[in-house]
């Protein structure tokens, strides 16, 4: 590492850290829910941004992540949290190796509409399943707990997710770095010459489905203990839309990007709440805007800024 | 026995016969040219060996076993590599990176030991980086490793395709038409390498190729494709002899109607 990027590093901690000290509470909640959609975006970016899978029924998978750990909170309330993530991860991973397989055939406009169908049905599945999810009424959530510590104010909150988005962050860069981040890359570029190399590209589309899954469902988690409630309508396909926005304003087939995209995507959106009618009319304008003036997100920008 | 013997091999488009009972060896540690007028069917060949294409009839025997009716990954896995005639390197990752892919059926890591960074996927990581450092300063590549695939002119592309076919620790290596597009100093180096991969690598090599000088300059067999059938078979210069052979080549005008 060099000097700088050491600076950058440590700079970065400290300020991770030492936020909930300095800035009101509210700043505190919307980093959290910058970080948790973080772990969303670099979930999403790993199935559409490295391997070419454009999804548009995230909001899906976060949706089973958040469920999943509200219910192990209600009814196992003595496990530890990370085991709750962890659970709600893996069922979420479940969930897309179940999807993954079938979008094996599928390939841009049809393998949207077959995850945008996915998303309409785990809505319709949460209100369906009314005696477990309590359908519309929705869902309390009760408190996060690691044995004695129980994480009931938005400052422990944000700490959670800290821990666990670094955790997340570290084996996204991991992976993308290794064997199966450059087999991921390689079906992107070329299924033909990545086949001839040996990479079994169905093994990787379904695998590269599993991990995105895996990366939102504990995201769903972290969100559910972050807002306390749960309701089907949270988890519409403009959620899934948001999703992809950030990811092609931060840059796909980026770690970093995908972390920068969740953070504008959802400042902008916490600063537009009060013109509530015009938000797809202004987030339509960005998305158009980072297509035409930032092809790569700012991710490629930056790149090429600091090549200059 | 040969390395590789094809026999019978026939494939057919909408009821067109692009090869048509296609039968030719290629023994260990030589290079075999196939050649023959555009539209021959020798990129097809090719396409079938990899298992890109299903064959309507026919078998490819790798040492004993027939490729045919294996996908893709499992040939490679079995020691066959190639390049493409229209360059099909990964276009936005590094040429480094492109030859590591090459490398992924040689190493192991697997989902979680890559999220996890463990210290086994990390050692073997080193070592497939030296390794592809290796390689590419084998075909003269060694200056671009950081940079985009897609930024290298064509002749350059051209050889990191060969690197990264190569990084697979191939058998037999299919080449398509790998002095298309370069200058005659290209073509010279180019031969330069496929020499040294036959006589120091021991590789068995089947190339593809229009350039007549690297053909005859390369190969100890060469097989004559046209119209989907074999015409020749023999030494370099017994083909270049073969009236049926310049028959075909010039029968078929600039042999480009076809294409
Ligand atoms: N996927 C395909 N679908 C339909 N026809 C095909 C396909 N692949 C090849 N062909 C046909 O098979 C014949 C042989 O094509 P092939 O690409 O093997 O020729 P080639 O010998 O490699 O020619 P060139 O020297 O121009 O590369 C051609 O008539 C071609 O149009
Ligand atoms: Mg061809």
């Amino acid at each position: 590492m060099t000097r700088a990027r050491l600076a950058g590093a440590v700079a970065a901690a400290a300020i991770l850290l030492a936020w909930p000290l300095v800035v009101p509470g509210y700043f505190v909640f919307l980093a959290t829910l910058v970080l948790v959609n973080g772990i969303v975006a670099l979930g999403l970016n790993l199935l559409s941004g490295y391997t070419n899978q454009l999804s548009f029924g995230h909001a899906g998978f976060f949706a089973i992540g958040g469920y999943a750990t509200a219910l192990l909170t209600i009814h196992a309330g003595a496990l530890p949290v990370p085991v709750t993530l962890l659970g709600a991860g893996l069922a979420t991973a479940l969930v897309g190796l179940a999807l993954g397989i079938p979008c094996l055939r599928l390939e841009g406009l049809y393998l949207a509409m077959a995850t945008l169908a996915f998303g309409f049905v785990v809505v319709e599945a949460i209100l369906h399943l009314d005696w477990l999810t309590r359908g519309n009424d929705g869902l309390r959530v009760p408190v996060a707990r690691l044995g004695p510590l129980a994480f009931s104010t938005e400052a422990s909150r944000y700490y959670l997710v800290v821990v666990v988005t670094v955790l997340m962050v570290a084996g996204a860069v991991n992976l993308v770095r290794t064997r199966t981040g450059r087999a991921f890359l390689a079906i992107r570029e070329s299924e033909v010459a990545a086949q001839t190399s040996g990479v079994n590209v169905a093994a990787f589309k379904t695998a590269a489905f599993v991990v995105s899954a895996f990366y939102t469902g504990v995201a769903g988690g972290l969100f559910a203990f972050v807002v306390g409630y749960l309701s089907p309508d949270a988890f519409d396909v403009f959620l899934s839309v948001d999703f992809l926005v950030m990811i092609i304003v931060g840059g796909l087939g980026s770690v970093g990007g995908s972390l920068i995209g969740a953070a504008i995507v959802t400042v902008l959106h916490d600063s537009l709440a009060a013109f509530q009618n015009y938000r797809p009319l202004i987030f339509g304008g960005i998305m158009v805007a980072a297509m035409l003036f930032m092809p790569g997100g700012v991710a490629s920008t930056a790149r090429a800024w600091r090549r200059r | 026995m040969p390395l590789l013997a094809v026999q019978d091999l026939s494939i057919s488009f909408g009821g067109l016969a692009a090869l048509a009972g296609v039968s030719f060896d290629v023994e260990a540690g030589e290079v075999a040219a196939l050649i023959g007028p555009n539209g021959a069917g020798k990129t097809t060949v090719f396409n079938l060996l990899t298992g890109l294409y299903r064959p309507t009839r026919g078998r490819a025997m790798l040492d004993g076993e027939d490729l045919l009716g294996l996908v893709p990954h499992e040939i490679a896995r079995r020691g066959v590599a190639r390049t493409f005639q229209n360059t099909e390197v990964f276009r936005r990752l590094s040429v480094l990176d492109n030859v590591l892919v090459g490398q992924h059926t040689r190493l192991s890591g697997g989902l979680l030991g890559g999220l996890l960074g463990s210290p086994r996927v990390r050692r073997e990581e080193a070592e497939a980086r030296r390794r592809a450092e290796t390689l590419l300063a084998r075909v003269g590549l060694g200056d671009v490793a950081d940079v985009d695939a897609a930024s290298l002119p064509l002749g350059r592309q051209k050889r990191l395709e060969i690197a990264r076919a190569l990084a697979l620790g191939p058998r037999l290596l299919l080449l398509d038409e790998p002095a298309g597009g370069l200058n005659p100093t290209e073509t010279r180096e180019l031969m330069r390498l496929i020499r040294g991969l036959r006589d120091e690598d021991g590789l068995a090599i089947l190339v593809v190729e229009h350039n007549m000088e690297l053909v005859m300059g390369i190969s100890e067999r060469v097989v004559v494709l046209h119209y989907g059938k074999r015409l020749a078979e023999g030494k370099p210069h017994e083909v270049a002899r073969n009236p049926a052979v310049i028959e075909a080549y010039l029968g078929s005008g600039s042999g480009d109607a076809d294409a």
